[in-house]
């Protein structure tokens, strides 16, 4: 753990890339090269990778769209209802079927994963930032320091995260649509990162305990380097789960706003606004699936995805290996 | 630990007026007066409901009133339900349906969740290993009104082998408790398995293996104890959830429990119903992770409280 300490700082990126294009000339030695290359062999991470890239093609074509839309100040046809059609299902013109009011569900599906997808990475992020280092400074430090943060979170966790996600919407009620979807982003961000920093916080606990951190203390290390030498890798599986966790529980917070109503205003669509209308919808009569499974579909397919990616990243990433 | 037990105990006072402080400021943050959708008021009944619920007074003394109603928990009316106390009409008869189809669910998941978990990590890339992954990847990646309604229209409206929902008989608890179950049971399978395949190739399993140990126990006893850790991170903060109900399962299998109350004591600003709600969802969650940081420690011995 010592001798490779100064170098493997700045090798692992140009051993990385080094090792890629040059391929069996030169092996990959740094630890993120090794990783990389685990990463490389792992097939149903690059599926998952494959998938999300299907994915944020879909959204660009639903970005793009919307921003056409902008651009000529028209709304596009799959915002406006189509005269004298019902919910038909999926043919050749409409691959996803259309909804009550003949709007394309394939157009609807693939701007609505912008905002889902939008709402699940802010999310991730914040609670990636927030949460991990929250969660390590409060185990590492100990004692009175880690009691102080630890109530913080209580005091916010104490606070039901739909009571203010409703306030704060109720405050910004008469915005514009754009406030309004940063609004819901920082909301939902904002309380996601506390099940990040707990987490994290007991496994500190636990690895501030560990003979292999303790021997590092023994031969003099500081507390930068043990948090980010011998307890970040340790801590990068939990993590990058956790991230990858926030994700879908931020797309489905948002997906549970729809259903009170309170999610991203009616021209627009999510994935939860659409799977929203389509249970109003339900009935044992007549069965639209396609309303219903479509959202659905793409909103499990993206996730299932970012898991696959998310275990991929977990497995290369683990120093002790399998 | 009995003494960090006890002063945990006296933390829970700061704690919770803490909470309380802030639902206070939160709720007066949001603009507008709770009585705006009641137009056809009189200025005389509007000014007489102003004294009622303490929106003449300035605000520190609103905050103490309404403190004082909940530590008396003598209660106070709600805005929305006029008439009815908070704590005795609403919250005391919501409270023990919420609990119980709470206690079915999250018993189930950490059941369902541990089992899942434990049979995926023992055979990783195992046909039960894919299985119960795409079972969890069901559970987390669908909205809980999709699969409610779902499970409403095939095994109550479709089969007819559950009622559709309503409250009362053993019968009306399955749906509702399998679909509150459903993301935390996944969440758990989740964790489960990550936590027991980082620690499979820790040196005491190892050991434990090579001084002859059945598997069974190596797994269970072993392995699932650390793996158990992040579990117990994620468990405290869910049952305060899940114990307080959740508005989607309770309205589509018209439950009458608390998760309601969240939701429309907010939409309506209804003062009196968000503090108590407030203040019942904290205490719960307090306790709750109290009882997680003592389960850390008696999970692993190696961590101490001073």
């Amino acid at each position: 753990m010592s001798e490779p300490g100064p170098t493997s700082g700045s090798a692992p990126a140009a051993g990385g890339r080094a090792g890629g294009p040059a391929g069996a000339a030169r092996p990959a030695l740094s630890p993120l090269g090794l990783a990389l290359g685990r990463f490389r062999r792992n097939r149903l991470a690059l599926a998952g990778l494959a998938m999300l890239a299907v994915v944020a093609a879909g959204l660009a074509g639903g970005a793009a769209q919307e921003g056409a839309a902008l651009v000529r100040g028209q709304p596009e046809p799959y915002r406006t209802p189509q005269a004298g059609v019902h919910p038909q299902g999926p043919s050749l013109d409409h691959p996803f079927g259309t909804d009550a009011l003949g709007r394309d569900m394939l157009a609807r599906t693939m701007v609505g994963g912008c905002v889902s997808v939008g709402v699940g990475l802010a999310a991730a992020a914040i609670s990636v930032a927030i949460g991990t280092f929250w969660g390590i400074a409060a185990g590492y430090a100990g004692r009175g320091v880690d009691t102080f943060m630890m109530r913080v979170v209580d005091v916010l966790y104490g606070l039901p995260y739909i009571l203010l996600v409703i306030l704060m919407l109720v405050l910004f009620a008469e915005r514009t649509a754009w406030v309004r979807g940063v609004v819901l982003l920082l909301a939902i961000g904002g309380v996601s990162w506390l099940t990040m920093a707990r987490v994290v916080r007991g496994q500190v606990l636990a690895l501030r305990e560990a003979e292999f951190v303790q021997a590092a203390r023994a031969i003099g290390s500081g507390p930068a380097r043990i948090i980010l030498k011998e307890m970040l890798p340790n801590l990068a599986g939990t993590i990058l789960v956790c991230a990858t966790l926030t994700v879908p529980l931020a797309i489905l917070q948002e997906s549970f706003l729809s259903f009170l109503g309170l999610g991203v205003p009616p021209p627009l669509a999510s994935w939860g606004t659409l799977a929203a209308y389509a249970v109003d919808a339900l009935n044992p009569v007549r069965v639209y699936w396609w309303m219903l499974a479509m959202p659905c579909a793409a909103l499990g397919a993206t996730l299932l995805a970012l898991n696959f990616v998310g275990d991929g990243l977990r497995d290369a990433l683990d120093p002790r290996g399998k | 630990m009995v003494r960090y037990i006890l002063r945990r105990v006296l933390y829970f006072v700061p704690s919770l007026i803490a909470i309380y402080t802030a639902a206070f400021l939160v709720m007066h943050a949001a603009p507008g007066s709770p009585f705006v959708e009641e137009k056809n008021l009189s200025a005389e009944a509007i000014e007489q409901r102003k004294v009622e619920f303490y929106l003449d007074e300035p605000m520190w003394k609103q905050y103490l009133l309404y403190g004082r109603d909940l530590v008396t928990l003598r209660g106070h009316t709600s805005i929305k339900y006029e008439n009815r106390n908070v704590i005795t009409d609403i919250l005391a008869p919501a409270f023990p349906v919420s609990l119980s189809l709470g206690v079915c669910a999250l018993g189930l998941a950490v059941v369902v969740g541990t089992a899942a978990g434990v049979a995926s990590a023992a055979r990783p890339r195992s046909m039960i290993d894919y299985v119960s992954m795409a079972g969890a990847m069901i559970g987390i990646s669908q909205p809980s009104f999709v699969i409610a309604s779902l499970l409403a229209l095939v095994f109550a409206v479709a089969l007819g082998w559950l009622p559709v929902g309503g409250w009362g008989s053993p019968s009306q608890i399955v749906l509702p408790a399998l679909a509150l179950a459903a993301l935390p049971a996944a969440y758990i399978a989740r964790l489960v398995r990550t936590g027991m395949l980082e620690v499979m190739s820790a040196d005491f399993i190892r050991t434990a293996r090579a001084k002859g140990l059945p598997e069974r126990t190596v797994l269970l006893d072993h392995a699932l104890r650390n793996a158990w850790l992040p579990v117990l991170g994620y468990l405290g903060p869910a049952a305060a959830g899940i114990f307080t109900g959740s508005f989607v399962v309770e309205k589509i299998f018209a439950i009458p429990g608390v998760g309601q109350h969240f939701v429309d004591s907010a939409l309506h600003r209804d003062h009196p119903l968000i503090l108590t709600t407030v203040v019942l969802y904290a205490a719960l969650l307090v306790v709750f992770n109290l009882l997680v940081d003592i389960g850390y420690a008696w999970l692993d011995p190696r961590i101490r409280y001073e």
